[in-house]
């Protein structure tokens, strides 16, 4: 398992490699700079200013640098804050996003692999329809309409919480509800649909044939035998709803107004700020392959079936 | 799945003319009909297909039309505006079909796109296999560690606002799922008869990938893209949400829907009604794909 891991994240290497090349040649090509916002400069000063930052040398040779920089973690300083690291700034934002994002996860497996297992055992009547219904509409309906329309409903006409406006430091549970329930509504749906599709396979197999003849309870049947069978494919999962949390989480900091990292992502590609960019999207891949890694080790343990190579 | 009645040997020789043999898609078209949802979704998005097509053109208003006078106004059909005004005085109703049509245009051209370059990946990998196919597959095993929304963004940034670019952008993130689909069933039929009949008979590969492997494979393929193209809608709509998707005065579903939710608080039908065109668009969508999954593949029911 270790060679594995390892051999794993050697193979990570060159992936991180071509995600860092294109986002950083991607962004180079882009037309403007991050110094244009300012007053008109003279033509000496805006030489100094690309010296300064070594923009001045040829583009490969920046990209090496930038690479040289990565081995020792130097993300470089923010072009657009000028007092500020990329660390800083990344560092001040990431928390906000992780929390966001492991509590709907957290959310949307409390609540999914239940349904999907309520769904399943009452396999096509009233309960399963109405259940797979909702994951429907969960799936249907994208967070930036239920996002906006809980907060008109709850926040807004009934004025039970609070809408947008969340300070670092501040995370309370109370502003950090609806983001989260907003956040987790599809994951659940998927979720639910996942566990229903295993479970009503699993239900209908051999071994759980075997367990209800031998004449354990129930209760024991669906808990040590059908459950751990059923759950199976989500562990697969993870990797993929860990990118569709990160992809949400954009949406729902701009929704929300919470100052975390896809809102600094996208105000610093408005604003070519090269070092924030490169800094998240290097996050945020590493973060996919590391989940990615980790659901194969799980599903490792899980299922005696499968052997690491 | 239905029984075929039963023919005593010689009962089902004397009727064999009379019996017309049922294709497997006329057996997917008779399990689809009986999927009520999946009907009366088509139904609907025929509708809203034809809304969306010719509504823009005999509506009263035009979609870039501005009212000076009439900024935020409620819905009302005093001066035949259904579903009220938008900040710049607008007719929310013929920008609603206009959103739609565009919305509905980048799902189909998108997912084009994809499929295109799904289906020959997947095809030309399955068939050829050995090095090349653990080359090309390996490919997209790294293009999906990526986190592709952020380089769409970058895309959109670098670019512009292009609305050919958010086709083609939102195409080639979608095509990796098809690839891996398409390959699957390329490895297994491959081994087939009838593709060493072919090759016995001397059809060079690109013969073979396109006349013989790419029409076997359509029942998979036409399941998920009708999967695809909600997909696709959604994420044009999360781009335009973000203000990096069509330009103004065009606008989109996820654009209304963006300024619905600037303005939700004093003119809550800005958002109502785009969101709710949004979700009946998707419903419909996701109904006939899983109609089509069941009578296409039905194995798992």
């Amino acid at each position: 398992m270790l060679s594995f891991s390892i051999k794993r994240l050697l193979v990570a290497i060159p992936t991180m490699l071509i995600i860092i090349a294109m986002a950083f040649f991607l962004m180079r090509a882009a037309p403007g700079s991050p110094f244009d916002s300012e007053r008109a400069m003279s033509a000496e000063i805006r030489q100094l200013i690309m010296a300064h930052y070594g923009f001045d040398k040829p583009l490969f040779v920046q990209f090496l640098d930038y690479l040289n920089g990565l081995l020792r973690f130097d993300l470089g300083p923010s072009l657009v804050y000028k007092d500020q690291s990329v660390i800083e700034i990344v560092s001040s934002g990431f928390p906000v996003s992780i929390v966001l994002g492991l509590s709907a996860l957290t959310l949307a497996l409390m609540v999914g692999v239940p349904l999907g297992l309520a769904a399943a055992l009452n396999h096509n009547n009233a309960t399963d329809y109405s259940i797979m219904a909702i994951a429907m509409a969960g799936i249907c309906i994208p967070t930036f309409v239920t996002g906006p329309l809980l907060s008109l409903v709850i926040g807004v006409y009934l004025g039970w919480l609070p809408t947008a406006g969340l300070e670092l430091g501040k995370m309370t549970v109370a502003t950090m509800l609806l983001p989260v329930v907003t956040l987790s509504l599809p994951q659940i749906a998927i979720i639910s649909r996942m566990v229903r599709a295993s479970a009503i396979e699993v239900l209908n197999s051999n071994f759980v044939r075997t367990a209800r003849a031998k004449g354990l309870p129930e209760v024991t049947v669906l808990t040590r035998h059908a459950l751990r069978a059923s759950i199976l494919p989500l562990v697969s999962y993870i990797g993929p709803a860990c990118a569709a949390l990160i992809t949400g989480s954009v949406v729902i900091e701009n929704v929300f107004q919470l100052p975390g990292i896809g809102r600094n992502f996208i105000t610093s590609a408005l604003q070519r700020d090269y070092p924030v960019v490169m800094a998240v999207v290097i996050l945020y891949a590493s973060l996919i392959i590391i989940m990615n890694l980790i659901a194969d080790l799980f599903y490792a343990i899980l299922d005696p079936k499968v052997t690491l190579e | 799945m239905s029984k075929a009645p039963f023919h005593s040997p010689s009962a089902a020789l004397m009727e064999k003319s009379a019996v017309i043999g049922r294709s497997l898609w006329a057996d997917a078209w008779a399990r689809l009909v009986r999927n009520k949802a999946a009907i009366i979704s088509m139904y609907v998005l025929l509708f809203l297909v034809i809304m969306a097509i010719f509504g823009p053109m005999l509506w009263v208003h035009k979609f870039d039309k501005i009212y000076i006078d009439r900024v935020l106004n409620a819905p009302s059909w005093a001066d035949m505006h259904p579903f009220g005004n938008d900040p710049q005085g607008r007719d929310l109703f013929v920008r609603l079909l206009h959103g739609l049509r565009i919305s509905l245009a980048v799902g189909v051209v998108a997912t084009s796109v994809s499929l295109t370059i799904g289906v020959l990946w997947g095809a030309t990998a399955g068939y050829l296999g050995g090095k090349i196919d653990q080359i090309m597959m390996r490919i997209v095993d790294i293009l999906y560690a990526l986190p592709f929304i952020f380089f769409v963004i970058i895309l959109m940034v670098v670019f512009g606002r292009n609305i050919i670019l958010i086709f083609v952008a939102i195409g080639a993130v979608e095509w990796l799922t098809m690839a891996r689909i398409v390959r699957g069933q390329t490895l297994s039929l491959r081994k087939k008869e009838f593709i060493e009949a072919a090759q016995a008979a001397g059809l060079t590969t690109f013969d073979i990938i396109s006349r013989h492997i790419v029409p076997n494979l359509l029942g998979p393929v036409v399941v998920y893209v009708t999967l695809t193209i909600p997909q696709v809608i959604l994420a044009e709509s999360f781009l335009s949400f973000l203000g990096l998707g069509v330009q103004e005065p065009m606008t989109s579903l996820g654009n209304l829907i963006s300024i619905g939710a600037k303005e939700m608080e004093i003119a809550p039908w800005l958002l109502i009604f785009p969101a709710a065109t949004m979700m009946i668009a998707l419903f419909c969508l996701n109904f006939i794909g899983d109609g089509l999954r069941d009578a296409i593949d039905p194995k798992d029911r």
